[in-house]
């Protein structure tokens, strides 16, 4: 249990990292680099989590730094690049507000994060302080990212992403939630991709397309 | 043992109907599922019911009033639906709307979804609960989608993404629980999440961030509870899904999340010691009542006004909860019985009321009563029960909620009237154009399966005027569980 400052550098630098690929994310428009962009989140969560677990001995935290790496850096990836090529979307139609202005936004809920994150950071004695209120802003961000896509696609990556700050926020704060709960949420995850999969070969079955501005066109009897 | 039998049967019946899904006699091994089912529930109802409230596998399960009469509910109503679902899905079949691998995926999904909400209602740990609540909507996300017309894919989808990112502040609200507790319950402590030892330190969990997780598990379990303004995705699953699905939402994954926001609810309010959560149930309860209730008039689908009217009812669950006190959440409590009962009757009715005019538009359903008198009745009863009329269940929870309201919080009062007002002539209307008048309909090539509409309508009946003991009982002691009320 060595408390060298070194290693909570370190974990602020990595906490750092998620938050800028959080805002890089939110600027992207090509659909692939968004994904590979998501997988580069789950490879710096897993980096965390295993340092976090050196520093501490949880052996709870290394089964979940394994179950990040199969799920968030190869599985999810895999298959994300697997839709992309077979549905063939590349680039995201105009978002709806332009990148200037998204980031912007994206500047003020990071403020307004580590606002409402205060209380919170004050109780967990754990790990680091910070980490919460980056918690909450990759979890906002992915949120803005979703409302400002139009592509189903990018909407799928940015809630996958929010996922990637719940879980960083367990993490940092509580060394994670019980097991059982985790695996949970990963299988949650996983399922979640495969009908996903099945939903979008529909959509483009009957639409031709992955633009949600179509499919919000045929809106039952209202 | 019972609870495991629970909790196995459906997920048995899932792999069993995953490879035979498709086959002749599947609706009735779908149907022998959910009775396998509804015994393990009624045996496990009868132990709380004689031995008091119990927990399971080191409190990782477990069964009280509160969850008892759910679970019974929820597999009863399993059952009927199944029931009603065999000739539904036979006609949907004859008539080329679903193909067999469409019906394999029904029915194994189907399963899961009453397992799943079962794990939710009986689990102890607030994380199993979400991960349960969770994979109830993806096990149903395809099925809403299943006729993949357009208008139905959009409605998978909605349901989907914004079920998904509701559900996501939940696990948030979760997650910020747990750091709470377990400062208090140690670290990894055992059973930081157990809702059973949570309950039991409340008093000492850190108020500031109990009342942060709760606006996130409100918002979280709210969605899917379908509070407005978060109720977007209920019109459309409901109208779009298959009815035997639309029943069951309505009828029980509704009940399943505000149980989710009611549990969460006691924590945060025995932290506080305050009735601010049981306010912001109030206000988005009432809100939900008012806004479904005018939205009922511009509603030209059948499902779409029942789904409507179950936003409606399930607001006003919420804002007796909001209330506390022993009689509101009694009150609440035989409200989301009669409810669930009566809807999914409703739903039954509307589903061959659309078959048989090849529509679900109100304005092409025309002369029910003349055609078959049984759905005719059947949905116009259910309509009244639902409206409030006595000596319907409906109305002794709604004059319960009513006069706590006047006492309590008078100025909702007038409001509330003014919906249940509104909501009467809206649906009585549009039911009446429905049941009476020329018609135009056709036969059907198998016969609707009515018995469960008029088994649900005779129980709300019954517990309009007498409840039975035992089931007052647990009332009774869930409403003292709850508390709340100043």
């Amino acid at each position: 249990m060595g408390q060298t400052p070194f290693v909570m550098q370190l974990l602020d630098t990595l906490a750092a990292l998620l938050l800028l690929l959080s805002f890089a994310m939110l600027a992207q428009r090509r659909v692939a680099t968004l994904v590979e962009l998501f997988a580069l989140q789950g490879g710096v969560l897993c980096a965390a989590t295993l340092l976090l677990a050196w520093r501490t001995g949880e052996e709870n935290l290394l089964l979940s730094a394994a179950l990040t790496f199969g799920v968030k850096v190869l599985a999810l990836p895999w298959l994300l690049r697997r839709m992309i090529r077979r549905l063939g979307v590349y680039w995201d139609t105009d978002p709806l507000l332009n990148i200037p202005g998204t980031m912007l936004v994206g500047v003020l809920i990071v403020v307004f994060s580590f606002g409402l994150a205060q209380p919170i950071s004050a109780l967990a004695s754990t790990a680091t302080r910070s980490a919460i209120g980056i918690a909450v802003a990759v979890i906002l961000l992915a949120f803005l990212t979703m409302i400002t896509r139009r592509k189903a696609m990018s909407q799928v990556v940015g809630f996958l992403s929010m996922e990637n700050g719940l879980f960083f926020g367990a993490m940092s704060a509580t060394y994670g939630m019980p097991m059982v709960v985790e695996l949970g949420v990963a299988l949650d995850v996983l399922v979640a991709m495969l009908v996903l999969g099945v939903f979008f070969f529909q959509i483009r079955e009957q639409f031709d397309s992955l633009d949600l501005d179509r499919l919000e066109s045929h809106q039952g009897g209202r | 043992m019972d609870l495991l039998a629970l909790l196995v049967t459906p997920l048995a019946g899932a792999i069993v109907l995953a490879w035979s899904g498709a086959g002749r006699r599947a609706p009735e091994v779908n149907a022998a599922f959910s009775l396998g089912t509804f015994a393990a529930a009624c045996a496990l109802a009868w132990q709380v019911a004689t031995h008091g409230e119990a927990t399971f596998a080191n409190d990782q399960f477990f069964i009280d009033p509160f969850n008892a009469f759910l679970v019974a509910l929820t597999a009863f109503v399993g059952l009927t639906t199944s029931l009603f679902s065999r000739p539904y899905m036979r006609i949907e079949a004859a008539d080329r709307r679903v193909t067999p691998g469409g019906l394999r995926l029904y029915h194994a999904m189907y399963q899961l979804f009453i397992g799943t909400m079962l794990l939710a209602l009986t689990t102890n740990n607030l994380g199993l609960m979400w991960v349960a609540m969770e994979a109830a909507t993806l096990s149903t996300v395809l099925l809403v989608a299943l006729y993949r017309t357009p208008a139905a894919l959009e409605a998978g989808w909605k349901y989907f993404i914004l079920c998904g990112v509701g559900i996501a502040q939940a696990l948030f609200g979760t997650i910020l629980l747990y750091i709470a507790a377990e400062r208090v319950l140690g670290a990894q402590g055992v059973g930081a999440l157990l809702w059973t030892h949570l309950d039991a330190v409340k008093g000492q969990l850190e108020p500031r961030v109990l009342s942060i997780a709760f606006v996130f598990l409100l918002v979280g379990y709210g969605t899917k509870t379908g509070l407005v303004p978060l109720h977007n995705w209920l019109p459309d699953a409901h109208a779009e899904g298959p009815t035997p699905i639309s029943a069951v939402l309505s009828g029980l994954l509704l009940n399943v999340a505000i149980y989710a926001v009611v549990r969460c609810k006691v924590l945060v309010e025995g932290s506080l010691h305050s009735a601010w959560p049981g306010r912001m149930l109030i206000g988005f309860g009432l809100v939900s009542v008012a806004v479904a209730s005018f939205s009922l008039w511009r509603q030209r689908d059948i499902k779409r006004l029942f789904a409507f009217s179950s936003i409606e009812h399930m607001g006003l669950v919420a804002f007796a909860f909001g209330m506390g006190g022993p009689i509101a959440n009694f009150a609440a409590l035989l409200h989301m019985t009669v409810h669930s009962l009566t809807k999914s009757a409703i739903f039954f009715a509307a589903g061959h009321a659309a078959q048989k005019s090849g529509s679900q538009s109100i304005d092409r359903i025309r002369g029910l009563a003349t055609v078959s008198p049984t759905v005719g009745w059947g949905l116009m009863i259910g309509a009244l029960a639902i409206l409030g009329v006595p000596p319907f269940g409906v109305f002794a929870s709604e004059f319960l909620i009513l006069t706590t309201a006047m006492r309590d919080h008078p100025w909702a009062t007038p409001i509330l009237l003014l919906s249940f007002a509104v909501a009467f002539a809206a649906i009585f209307s549009r039911v009446q154009s429905m049941v009476f008048g020329d018609t135009t309909l056709r036969r059907l090539p198998h016969s609707p399966a009515l018995l469960p509409v008029f088994v649900h309508l005779g129980l709300v009946l019954m517990l309009g005027l007498y409840i039975p003991p035992f089931l007052a009982t647990w009332y009774g002691a869930a409403a003292r569980l709850i508390g709340g009320g100043g």
